[in-house]
């Protein structure tokens, strides 16, 4: 015959009929009496009996061999469980129960009590109430240990379920009994089980007195909660008042055994896989489930499949190839779908590998489902790589390697038991995307968000804040500065500031300056700047200026500017004296530079700024400018200083001065006229600085810019928009100032058309500088203009406060750009104001 | 919500394929297959821009009367269908996006299993689970 796998239980229950019918004990049972009788009792149609003694080779050898007897009683088994008789099925039928056999109670009862309690103090088979002989280990096949025959694994079944099928059997059917003595052997018995069939039994009960003692402890603790069979709820009242695994009763499916005594069991049995009783193993494995969490490691179990671990990769902190891992749990001869449902629980991040909590999962469970249990639908809580605590009180001695998978495979039975459910139930839904692991919920949002990147490099400039739309009512210098931030971002010009700083002086130094030259300049460092501050705020003053200087817009270039705007003063930006001063400059000449009472003369102040004396000369003019600025501020401080010590400062001055050296005049007569207009300050703060701006960088850009600021919208950006409209708006109310703006705004271009050669940096720089400064005086302009009146001043005060720290943000951006720029920048000579 | 939802090898032949109508179901069966010829010819005629280029949701592939077909392939040639009801009109090209996505994570799951031989039915659990979940509840 084949060869024939038997589970423990089988085992133990084929050998005990034998037994019995093995009257004559001659170990070979012949179709006598007790046989037939045995057969009859199976309560198969006799054609089916006769078959099976064909099959099993009984019909030829003319008895009953053991193995013979061992086939007939499987064959037996399968044939009521309604399979068809065959030889192959022998070994291939998982969960098989084990043949029945009616039998009158007393006599099967008695016997079997007998037998099998004396047979293997596992006791597993009480004397159950059943008129079923040798009990049939429960329903289905507990034998999680170790099924007979699983499907995947025909061969090695060891009897490993010894104790499992046992125990199960007691379940089923009534309270068992026995198991008391059982369970400290068991484990170990379970668990080096590799066994054979035969050996089974008579190494079981020697097994099981040895590590009985060992068990009885580690069951001790266990045992404590073992009543809590929280999984098994459907088990009935333990019977005897065994530990938990008692409780396994009759309604238990075959998984209940094990589930109830899982956790421990699991760990003995893969600690110990000795061959002792099935019902040992089951009863540790019961007293385990005392567990509330039946997925819970023990720690015996966790130090085991750290061991694992260890085999396969030495680090603890590092992964399991996925490979090695299906490897090794192939090993356990389960079937690839249970497997491939394991991996998917335990591999909670999704990478393919397996670190040590999860492989402590996975081992997990895979030690449950060949006890029987049922796979969970989702990953026990326990069970979480971040849950598992590691306990290291390993109190069991360290199971052999192989233990877990040289047990027999547990039965591919998913129908596992009720107990399953209940268990699945409780624990919580434990949603893996909650978990902070490296799960990626969903991969193609984590690339997203892996690709964010700071799509915006925010400009660190603090310039481009001011580019913000600044209601414009603001001084002007605002939006100048905006424009001017803009530009200098924009065009990357080195220091728009100095050449607005420069402009005032320019412009009332150098009226001759090609004021081209100084709008080219600055046209090109803040194109924006020049468009958007000049729209709003240059263009009355240039208007302004030209209208005062009277000269025509070609005067930008060549605008003798009045007194320049003093610049070097160093109570404000930049850009803010720049502007205000022209503004003031120019409007007043008086040099009263901010509306706290900056008196500043009308005469250039010592702007550092060469560029500003230098406005005529094209080029030099930039570079002038971009060279106080390079200087360091120079062009910060001095159109600071200038624009709010000098309102009336013009920028326009400067610009004149750059551009045509004739807005410096203008400017100041823009500022002049602006503050003789009745306009609002900011208006007329714009305007001047506007033209300022124009001035300095001279950038044909800008002061085209200016000039189109005036009418359109420039190129500037969006932001300064509004700006301008709004200056516009007051603009026109203010129509002088527009004409200072206007002029300013031309100056500017003139200045800087003419001055193409300014590099752009150069130009940004004073375009930027020349807005700052347009802005500036433009508020310092109104405030000169308006103020007499208290409110007036308060509002240019105001006005020219936002200026000056529009201002110096930009100074400071365009001193950075400086620095940067310096050693590029050529050395301009003339710098000096004429 | 889907009607039926396909994963399609490389050689075209399924890996998986379910449908919510239990009767009938022979026809989505067809449909399906049908839709593969509309899918070569579309990632063909993107093929020439390599597949990088080639947009991994092909979108709405046919329509028939009574329902229409979605297609999305993976960089591998594996080709997800899945099929609506044309009655469901709410859904928009987003939602379809975004399941195909979901089904493309869940295949992705798959295949990190190492137990999971490519080429194989797809017996997970977990992508039966994301499967249903994107099928009509028809109870």
């Amino acid at each position: 015959m084949e060869s024939l796998t038997l589970s423990d239980v089988e085992q133990k229950y084929y050998s005990e009929l034998f037994v019995y019918c093995d009257t004559d004990n001659t170990k070979k049972v012949a179709s006598n009496g007790r046989v037939l009788d045995l057969f009859r009792a199976a309560q198969l149609p006799s054609e089916v009996v006769l078959q099976i003694t064909e099959l099993c080779g009984a019909t030829r050898l003319g008895h009953f061999g053991r193995s013979q007897f061992y086939i007939a009683l499987k064959l037996i088994a399968i044939a009521q469980a309604g399979l068809p008789l065959r030889v192959e099925s022998l070994n291939s039928v998982k969960d098989l129960p084990l043949p029945r056999f009616i039998v009158g109670k007393n006599e099967a009862e008695a016997r079997h009590a007998a037998l099998y309690q004396d047979a293997d103090s596992q006791g597993v088979y009480p004397p159950p109430g059943v008129a079923v002989i040798p009990r049939p280990p429960g329903r289905g096949l507990q034998n999680k240990k170790g099924p007979p025959s699983t499907a995947a694994h025909p061969v090695h079944e060891v009897i490993q379920p010894l104790a499992p099928s046992i125990e199960t059997q007691p379940e089923p059917t009534s309270p068992v009994v026995s198991p008391h003595q059982s369970p400290p052997t068991s484990p170990h018995s379970w668990r080096k089980h590799k066994r054979q069939p035969s050996g089974g039994n008579p190494d079981r009960p020697a097994a099981v007195a040895a590590p009985g003692v060992a068990w009885t402890q580690f069951r001790e603790p266990q045992t404590g909660p073992a009543g809590a069979d929280g999984m098994w709820p459907s088990r009935s009242p333990p019977p005897a008042g065994q530990e938990s695994w008692v409780s396994f009763t009759a309604d238990t499916p075959p998984s209940s055994t094990l589930p109830a005594g899982h956790p421990s069991s699991v760990q003995e049995s893969t600690t110990v896989r000795t061959v002792t009783s099935t019902a040992l193993a089951n009863e540790i494995q019961r007293q385990s489930s005392g567990y509330d969490d039946p997925w819970k490691i023990t720690d015996e179990q966790r130090q085991y499949y750290i061991n694992q671990f260890k085999t396969i990769q030495p680090d603890l902190t590092g992964f399991i190839p996925g490979s090695a891992a299906k490897e090794f749990f192939t090993k356990s001869k389960l079937p690839i779908l249970e497997l491939s449902h394991i991996w998917e629980l335990s591999d909670f991040d999704k990478d393919g590998a397996l670190t040590l909590d999860e492989f402590c999962a996975a081992f997990h469970l895979v030690v449950a489902r060949k006890n029987g249990y049922d796979l969970p639908e989702k990953l026990p809580e326990s069970l979480m790589p971040k849950l598992i605590d590691l306990d290291d009180s390993a109190e069991v001695p360290e199971p052999t390697p192989d233990v877990g998978y040289s047990a027999s495979p547990v039965e591919g039975t998913p129908n596992k038991s009720p107990s399953m459910p209940s268990l699945n139930q409780a624990w919580p839904e434990m949603n893996q995307s909650n978990e902070q692991w490296e799960t990626f919920s969903e991969r193609s949002s984590s690339s997203q968000t892996l690709t964010q990147f700071d799509s915006n490099i925010a400009p660190a400039d603090p310039d481009t804040a001011i580019v913000h739309p600044v209601p414009i009512r603001m001084t002007p210098s605002k939006i100048h500065m905006q424009e001017m931030e803009l530009k200098r971002t924009g065009s990357d010009h080195n220091h728009p500031a100095s050449p607005l700083l420069a402009k005032p002086p320019e412009l009332s130094e150098e009226a001759k300056l090609p004021a081209s030259m100084k709008f080219a300049a600055a046209n090109a460092v803040g194109d924006g700047y020049s468009s958007s501050d000049s729209f709003t705020s240059d263009p009355e003053p240039i208007t302004r200026q030209r209208s005062q200087s009277g000269t025509s817009p070609e005067t930008l270039k060549v605008v003798a500017p009045p007194p320049p705007p003093p610049r070097p003063h160093p109570s404000h930006s930049r850009s803010s004296s720049l502007d205000m001063n022209r503004t003031f400059a120019a409007s007043t000449a008086a040099g009263a530079v901010q509306p706290s009472a900056i008196a500043f003369p009308p005469a250039v102040p010592p702007r550092p700024l060469p560029t500003q004396t230098s406005v005529p000369v094209t080029g030099l003019r930039v570079e002038t400018e971009a060279g106080p600025a390079r200087g360091a501020a120079l062009a910060t401080t001095t159109s600071p200083q200038q624009i709010p010590q000098q309102p009336n400062f013009a920028d326009f001055s400067q610009f004149q001065a750059f551009a045509a050296s004739e807005q410096p005049s203008s400017l100041p007569e823009v500022d002049k006229h602006s503050e003789e207009a009745q306009v609002e300050k900011t208006a007329e703060g714009a305007a001047p600085l506007r033209t300022v701006k124009s001035d300095g960088p001279a950038d044909d850009r800008s002061s085209a810019a200016v000039n189109s600021a005036k009418g359109s919208s420039g190129p500037l950006a969006p932001p300064p928009k509004p700006v301008r409209r709004r200056l516009k708006s007051e603009d026109e109310l203010r129509p002088e100032d527009e004409q200072h703006g206007l002029q300013k705004s031309n100056i500017m271009a003139a200045v800087l058309a003419t001055q193409p050669s300014i590099p752009r940096w150069g130009r940004g720089l004073l375009t930027s500088q020349i807005f700052v400064d347009i802005s500036v005086r433009k508020g310092r302009w109104f405030f000169r203009s308006a103020g007499k009146d208290k409110k007036s001043i308060q509002a240019s005060i105001r006005r020219n406060k936002e200026t000056n720290t529009v201002l110096a943000r930009l100074n400071s951006e365009l001193q950075q750009q400086l620095k940067v720029r310096s050693p590029a920048l050529p050395a301009v000579p003339g710098v000096g104001v004429s | 919500m889907a009607v039926c939802i396909a994963v399609i090898a490389k050689e075209n032949y399924p890996l998986y394929i379910r449908s919510v109508a239990t009767q009938n179901e022979l026809k989505f069966h067809y449909t399906v297959h049908t839709s593969l010829d509309v899918v070569e010819e579309k990632i063909s005629s993107v093929g020439k821009a390599l597949g990088d280029q080639r947009e991994l949701y092909l979108g709405l592939l046919y329509p028939t009367e009574d329902y229409k077909v979605y297609g999305y392939v993976t960089n591998s040639k594996v080709k997800f269908v899945i099929v609506v009801d044309s009655s469901n009109t709410s859904l928009r090209d987003n939602e379809i996006r975004s399941m195909f996505r979901k089904l493309h994570n869940s295949f992705t799951d798959v295949m990190c299993n190492p137990f999971y031989n490519p080429g194989d039915p797809i017996q997970s659990k977990a992508f039966n689970g994301v499967v249903s979940g994107m099928m009509v509840q028809t109870g």
